[in-house]
């Protein structure tokens, strides 16, 4: 894998590097003692993974991967442990180091940014939509397979080359589309309404002429899925 | 005072003698440099920019197995953030006792 290091503090980038020396499979393109230097060469080169301090003057780590469009897997690496709640709302982001670093730790962090690179690698690129197994359904986004409950699931929605798939915790966007992830989702459980999109109908709140209210959504029913949609329901 | 130690560094160098010179060539480099910004910073009373340097300066309390320092330096960051100057004195102490380590290497 091809790294960078971004820190401002020379001592942790000679440990780094030092700790980068022990696995073969990584290779070390460049460190950068802020992170505009570094926004700067990825403009034109490409990484597999940073090596990121979270405390830089003038501008954070979390600015640093706000800036980036599509970010590479990121190894932050900091004093503090109290961010590591906010490191993990990043796609991005394999692992979380706490300075000083042992080696048997860093090894464990490559380890998981070669698994996730791994499991990338094995999807192809216009199939990036999911994997179910049981209740779970994991979708590829930004090379990283997350998990998602499908029972959680309450609305997917079809926006051209991507959909979102809404759940009661969190949003998704993946490139997909509404055919592949019906394909996926128990059909006893989930309807397509639209054209654009498939909902739970567990979840429905209520139906008003031609639309649905699911949670604060409210979605258009088709007048060809407004029959299967009424033969769903257990209707008094 | 606890006394610190080359345990992390020589761990880390496993025994590549050429880099534990240079990572001790850059700390006696930087640790310095560090300390005269955060004096400076709270000579002038800015004290959120105290508490960063605060923060920068405990990896080299931890990387030279400060671990009683690092967690005086920690509850001395926290009040800092919060204009609190208390513990001023110790975190000194500490640095003071880094500086003369750093002259026997």
């Amino acid at each position: 894998m091809n790294c960078i290091i971004i820190d401002d503090e020379a001592t942790a980038r000679a440990i780094i590097t030092q700790l980068c020396s022990n696995i073969p499979s990584l290779n070390i393109l460049e460190e950068f003692p802020n992170a505009l230097q570094a926004i700067k060469y990825l403009n034109q080169h490409e990484v597999d993974l940073i090596f990121l301090d979270i405390h830089m003057p003038d501008f954070t780590g979390f600015d640093f991967i706000q800036t980036l469009k599509n970010p590479p897997k990121i190894i932050l690496t900091t004093s503090d442990a109290q961010f590591a709640i906010e490191a993990f709302e990043y796609d991005c982001i394999v692992d979380y180091l706490v300075k000083p670093i042992a080696l048997q730790r860093f090894e464990k962090a490559i380890k998981k940014a070669e698994s996730f690179s791994a499991a990338a690698a094995t999807i192809p690129d216009d199939d990036k939509v999911e994997t179910s197994s049981g209740n779970d359904l994991y979708v590829n986004i930004d090379r990283r397979l997350i998990k998602i409950d499908i029972p959680s699931i309450y609305l997917i929605e079809a926006k051209g080359d991507y959909i979102h798939v809404k759940t009661e915790d969190k949003n998704y966007t993946v490139h997909s589309t509404l055919k592949k992830i019906e394909e996926k989702l128990p059909k006893d459980i989930f309807l397509k309404i639209h054209r654009s999109y498939v909902i739970n109908v567990q979840k429905i709140i209520d139906i008003e002429d031609n639309s649905v209210l699911i949670k604060k959504d409210v979605i258009p029913v088709s007048r060809s899925n407004r029959p299967e949609l009424m033969k769903r329901l257990n209707l008094l | 005072m606890e006394h610190p130690n080359l345990t992390y560094i020589n761990a880390l160098s496993g025994g590549d003698d050429a880099f534990k010179s240079k990572l001790i060539s850059i700390v006696k480099k930087e640790f310095p440099e560090e300390k005269a910004v955060y004096f400076k910073n709270f000579k002038a009373k800015n004290f959120k920019a105290t508490a960063e340097n605060v923060h920068k300066l405990k990896h080299k309390i931890s990387i030279l197995g400060l671990e009683e320092s690092y967690k005086i330096a920690e509850d001395f960051e926290d009040r800092l953030k919060e204009n609190n100057v208390s513990g001023y004195e110790t975190f000194n102490a500490i640095l003071q006792n880094i500086t003369d380590y750093l002259e026997t290497l």
